[in-house]
Protein backbone atom coordinates (compact mmCIF):
# COMPACT_ATOMS: atom_id res chain seq x y z
CA UNK A 1 0.00 0.00 0.00
CA UNK A 2 2.89 2.04 1.16
CA UNK A 3 4.06 1.94 -2.93
CA UNK A 4 0.87 2.87 -4.26
CA UNK A 5 0.58 5.92 -2.09
CA UNK A 6 4.21 6.46 -3.12
CA UNK A 7 3.56 6.38 -6.69
CA UNK A 8 0.74 8.54 -6.98
CA UNK A 9 1.57 11.31 -4.59
CA UNK A 10 5.23 11.45 -6.24
CA UNK A 11 3.77 11.30 -9.64
CA UNK A 12 1.35 14.26 -8.43
CA UNK A 13 4.01 16.12 -7.41
CA UNK A 14 5.32 15.82 -10.95
CA UNK A 15 2.50 16.66 -13.02
CA UNK A 16 2.25 20.20 -11.22
CA UNK A 17 6.07 20.61 -12.40
CA UNK A 18 5.38 19.56 -15.93
CA UNK A 19 1.88 22.37 -15.91
CA UNK A 20 3.86 24.92 -14.39
CA UNK A 21 6.66 23.97 -17.64
CA UNK A 22 3.85 23.99 -20.41
CA UNK A 23 0.94 26.62 -19.40
CA UNK A 24 3.40 29.67 -18.46
CA UNK A 25 4.72 31.34 -20.84
CA UNK A 26 8.28 31.74 -19.18
CA UNK A 27 11.27 29.34 -19.93
CA UNK A 28 11.31 27.03 -17.77
CA UNK A 29 14.49 24.90 -17.08
CA UNK A 30 15.37 22.00 -14.54
CA UNK A 31 17.03 24.67 -12.71
CA UNK A 32 13.71 27.20 -11.93
CA UNK A 33 12.30 23.85 -11.12
CA UNK A 34 14.38 22.15 -8.62
CA UNK A 35 15.02 25.66 -6.86
CA UNK A 36 11.55 26.20 -7.22
CA UNK A 37 10.68 23.10 -5.45
CA UNK A 38 12.89 23.05 -2.84
CA UNK A 39 12.11 26.70 -1.45
CA UNK A 40 8.26 26.13 -1.57
CA UNK A 41 8.85 22.73 -0.01
CA UNK A 42 10.79 24.47 2.88
CA UNK A 43 8.64 26.62 3.29
CA UNK A 44 5.52 24.55 3.57
CA UNK A 45 7.04 22.06 5.32
CA UNK A 46 7.96 25.11 8.19
CA UNK A 47 4.05 25.74 8.20
CA UNK A 48 3.33 22.09 9.27
CA UNK A 49 2.15 21.48 5.62
CA UNK A 50 4.44 18.82 4.27
CA UNK A 51 4.85 16.52 7.15
CA UNK A 52 1.46 14.94 6.89
CA UNK A 53 2.22 14.36 3.20
CA UNK A 54 5.20 12.23 4.14
CA UNK A 55 3.54 10.34 6.84
CA UNK A 56 0.94 9.66 3.81
CA UNK A 57 3.28 9.12 1.03
CA UNK A 58 6.53 8.32 2.22
CA UNK A 59 8.80 8.54 -0.53
CA UNK A 60 6.68 10.14 -2.40
CA UNK A 61 6.75 13.23 -0.70
CA UNK A 62 10.51 12.88 0.20
CA UNK A 63 12.18 12.07 -3.24
CA UNK A 64 11.00 15.32 -4.65
CA UNK A 65 13.11 17.95 -4.16
CA UNK A 66 10.63 19.68 -1.94
CA UNK A 67 11.13 16.77 -0.18
CA UNK A 68 14.76 17.90 0.30
CA UNK A 69 13.57 21.52 1.41
CA UNK A 70 11.04 19.66 3.87
CA UNK A 71 14.61 18.31 5.45
CA UNK A 72 15.94 21.34 5.68
CA UNK A 73 13.46 23.04 7.22
CA UNK A 74 12.41 20.57 9.72
CA UNK A 75 16.61 20.88 10.65
CA UNK A 76 16.56 24.25 11.20
CA UNK A 77 13.38 23.82 12.99
CA UNK A 78 14.77 21.62 15.40
CA UNK A 79 17.87 22.54 15.91
CA UNK A 80 17.21 25.93 16.96
CA UNK A 81 14.75 24.57 19.88
CA UNK A 82 17.95 22.74 21.34
CA UNK A 83 20.77 25.29 19.95
CA UNK A 84 19.23 28.53 19.66
CA UNK A 85 21.20 30.60 16.97
CA UNK A 86 23.42 28.26 16.40
CA UNK A 87 20.71 26.06 15.07
CA UNK A 88 19.38 28.69 12.23
CA UNK A 89 22.83 28.26 10.42
CA UNK A 90 23.95 24.47 11.19
CA UNK A 91 20.47 22.89 11.54
CA UNK A 92 19.35 22.81 7.71
CA UNK A 93 22.84 21.37 6.06
CA UNK A 94 23.11 19.07 9.39
CA UNK A 95 19.88 17.21 8.48
CA UNK A 96 20.86 17.78 4.56
CA UNK A 97 24.35 16.61 5.22
CA UNK A 98 24.39 13.30 3.70
CA UNK A 99 22.41 14.24 0.36
CA UNK A 100 24.19 17.26 -0.57
CA UNK A 101 27.68 15.15 -0.11
CA UNK A 102 26.51 12.19 -1.92
CA UNK A 103 25.12 14.88 -4.81
CA UNK A 104 28.83 16.82 -5.37
CA UNK A 105 31.07 13.78 -4.74
CA UNK A 106 28.82 11.15 -6.99
CA UNK A 107 28.45 14.25 -9.45
CA UNK A 108 32.27 14.80 -9.40
CA UNK A 109 32.75 11.16 -10.32
CA UNK A 110 30.72 10.71 -12.98
CA UNK A 111 31.35 13.80 -14.44
CA UNK A 112 34.89 12.41 -14.54
CA UNK A 113 34.34 8.78 -15.39
CA UNK A 114 31.95 9.70 -18.22
CA UNK A 115 31.86 11.65 -21.27
CA UNK A 116 28.56 13.65 -23.24
CA UNK A 117 27.09 11.44 -26.01
CA UNK B 1 2.97 59.44 -45.94
CA UNK B 2 3.52 60.57 -42.68
CA UNK B 3 5.99 59.50 -39.97
CA UNK B 4 3.76 58.60 -37.35
CA UNK B 5 1.34 56.47 -39.38
CA UNK B 6 4.01 54.61 -40.94
CA UNK B 7 4.78 54.02 -37.30
CA UNK B 8 1.53 52.82 -36.69
CA UNK B 9 1.44 50.37 -39.50
CA UNK B 10 4.73 49.23 -38.56
CA UNK B 11 3.19 48.23 -34.92
CA UNK B 12 0.29 46.50 -36.42
CA UNK B 13 2.27 44.51 -38.73
CA UNK B 14 4.65 43.53 -35.22
CA UNK B 15 1.34 42.32 -34.18
CA UNK B 16 0.13 40.45 -37.06
CA UNK B 17 3.73 39.13 -37.07
CA UNK B 18 3.08 38.05 -33.16
CA UNK B 19 0.15 36.60 -33.91
CA UNK B 20 0.62 34.53 -36.71
CA UNK B 21 3.94 33.11 -34.53
CA UNK B 22 1.47 31.97 -31.28
CA UNK B 23 -0.77 30.38 -34.15
CA UNK B 24 2.14 28.40 -35.76
CA UNK B 25 4.27 27.59 -32.61
CA UNK B 26 3.76 23.91 -31.94
CA UNK B 27 1.89 23.54 -28.93
CA UNK B 28 2.91 20.56 -26.15
CA UNK B 29 0.96 17.85 -25.93
CA UNK B 30 -0.10 18.77 -22.06
CA UNK B 31 -2.02 16.07 -21.32
CA UNK B 32 0.35 13.47 -23.16
CA UNK B 33 3.55 14.98 -20.76
CA UNK B 34 1.73 15.09 -17.63
CA UNK B 35 0.80 11.02 -17.92
CA UNK B 36 4.42 10.86 -18.48
CA UNK B 37 5.54 13.06 -15.88
CA UNK B 38 3.28 11.34 -13.94
CA UNK B 39 4.45 7.65 -14.73
CA UNK B 40 7.73 7.97 -14.62
CA UNK B 41 8.03 10.77 -11.68
CA UNK B 42 5.45 7.99 -9.63
CA UNK B 43 7.91 4.91 -10.38
CA UNK B 44 10.90 6.68 -9.44
CA UNK B 45 8.99 7.69 -5.87
CA UNK B 46 7.80 3.87 -5.88
CA UNK B 47 11.55 2.96 -6.10
CA UNK B 48 12.51 5.30 -3.43
CA UNK B 49 10.04 3.58 -1.24
CA UNK B 50 11.62 0.41 -2.02
CA UNK B 51 15.23 1.56 -0.63
CA UNK B 52 13.56 3.26 2.06
CA UNK B 53 11.90 -0.13 2.83
CA UNK B 54 14.36 -2.10 2.62
CA UNK B 55 16.58 0.43 5.30
CA UNK B 56 14.31 0.48 7.28
CA UNK B 57 14.25 -3.32 7.59
CA UNK B 58 17.78 -2.99 8.56
CA UNK B 59 16.67 -1.83 11.41
CA UNK B 60 17.87 2.08 10.45
CA UNK B 61 15.56 4.93 12.00
CA UNK B 62 13.69 6.91 10.03
CA UNK B 63 15.78 9.26 9.59
CA UNK B 64 18.63 7.63 8.40
CA UNK B 65 16.89 5.44 6.33
CA UNK B 66 15.33 8.89 4.70
CA UNK B 67 18.98 9.93 4.32
CA UNK B 68 20.47 6.49 3.14
CA UNK B 69 17.47 6.26 0.50
CA UNK B 70 18.92 9.95 -0.82
CA UNK B 71 22.40 8.54 -0.81
CA UNK B 72 21.65 5.98 -3.16
CA UNK B 73 18.95 7.62 -5.06
CA UNK B 74 21.26 9.86 -5.94
CA UNK B 75 24.05 7.60 -6.91
CA UNK B 76 21.88 6.14 -9.55
CA UNK B 77 20.90 9.56 -10.83
CA UNK B 78 24.57 9.59 -11.22
CA UNK B 79 25.28 6.70 -12.86
CA UNK B 80 22.15 6.72 -15.07
CA UNK B 81 23.01 10.23 -16.36
CA UNK B 82 26.78 9.21 -17.10
CA UNK B 83 25.62 6.35 -19.23
CA UNK B 84 23.35 8.61 -21.09
CA UNK B 85 20.06 7.01 -19.80
CA UNK B 86 18.67 9.42 -18.08
CA UNK B 87 18.50 12.21 -20.54
CA UNK B 88 16.85 9.16 -22.73
CA UNK B 89 14.29 9.10 -20.05
CA UNK B 90 13.88 12.76 -19.41
CA UNK B 91 12.92 13.53 -22.99
CA UNK B 92 9.59 11.74 -22.24
CA UNK B 93 9.49 12.13 -18.92
CA UNK B 94 9.92 15.96 -18.75
CA UNK B 95 9.53 17.01 -14.79
CA UNK B 96 8.45 13.29 -13.99
CA UNK B 97 12.60 13.24 -14.18
CA UNK B 98 13.60 16.49 -12.67
CA UNK B 99 11.51 16.58 -9.81
CA UNK B 100 12.66 13.30 -8.15
CA UNK B 101 16.28 13.52 -6.16
CA UNK B 102 17.50 11.53 -9.32
CA UNK B 103 16.61 14.69 -11.11
CA UNK B 104 19.16 16.74 -8.97
CA UNK B 105 22.07 14.57 -9.53
CA UNK B 106 21.00 14.83 -13.24
CA UNK B 107 21.52 18.16 -13.49
CA UNK B 108 24.72 18.45 -11.55
CA UNK B 109 26.68 15.60 -13.56
CA UNK B 110 24.97 17.05 -16.97
CA UNK B 111 26.41 20.26 -16.94
CA UNK B 112 29.77 18.92 -14.92
CA UNK B 113 30.59 16.84 -17.87
CA UNK B 114 29.65 19.70 -20.42
CA UNK B 115 33.08 21.43 -19.22
CA UNK B 116 35.45 18.62 -18.77
CA UNK B 117 37.89 19.95 -21.51
CA UNK B 118 38.19 23.18 -19.23
CA UNK B 119 39.59 21.15 -16.67
CA UNK B 120 39.06 19.22 -13.58
CA UNK B 121 38.86 21.94 -11.37
CA UNK B 122 37.45 24.88 -13.16
CA UNK B 123 36.03 23.23 -15.69
CA UNK B 124 33.94 20.14 -13.46
CA UNK B 125 34.74 21.66 -9.99
CA UNK B 126 32.97 25.04 -10.84
CA UNK B 127 30.11 23.97 -13.40
CA UNK B 128 29.13 21.00 -10.64
CA UNK B 129 27.83 24.11 -9.59
CA UNK B 130 26.58 26.11 -11.86
CA UNK B 131 23.02 23.95 -11.13
CA UNK B 132 23.36 22.73 -7.46
CA UNK B 133 24.61 26.11 -7.05
CA UNK B 134 21.32 27.96 -7.03
CA UNK B 135 19.31 25.17 -5.44
CA UNK B 136 21.35 24.93 -2.39
CA UNK B 137 21.50 28.58 -2.12
CA UNK B 138 17.68 29.26 -2.10
CA UNK B 139 17.50 26.04 0.18
CA UNK B 140 19.74 27.76 2.25
CA UNK B 141 18.04 31.29 2.50
CA UNK B 142 15.02 29.50 3.24
CA UNK B 143 16.24 27.46 6.33
CA UNK B 144 18.14 30.37 7.65
CA UNK B 145 14.71 32.34 7.64
CA UNK B 146 12.85 29.46 8.84
CA UNK B 147 14.83 29.41 11.45
CA UNK B 148 15.20 33.49 12.34
CA UNK B 149 11.55 33.14 12.38
CA UNK B 150 10.87 30.36 14.83
CA UNK B 151 14.04 31.75 17.18
CA UNK B 152 11.87 35.25 17.30
CA UNK B 153 8.83 33.42 17.69
CA UNK B 154 10.61 31.18 20.76
CA UNK B 155 11.55 34.56 22.28
CA UNK B 156 8.24 36.50 22.42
Amino acid sequence: MSLLWAFIVGGLLCVIGQLFIDLTKYTVTPGHILVGYITIGAFLSALGLYQPLVDFAGAGATIPLSGFGHNLAQGTLEAVQTKGVLGIFSGGVEAAAAGITAAIVFGYLAAILFNPK
Amino acid sequence: MTPDSNEERKKIEEQEYQQLVEQVRPRPNILLNCIWAFIIGGLICTLGQLILDYFRAQGMSMEDAGAMTAVSMIFLGALLTGLGWYDELGKKAGAGSIIPITGFANAIVASAMEYKREGYIFGVGARIFSIAGPTLLFGFVAAVIIGLVKYLTMLW
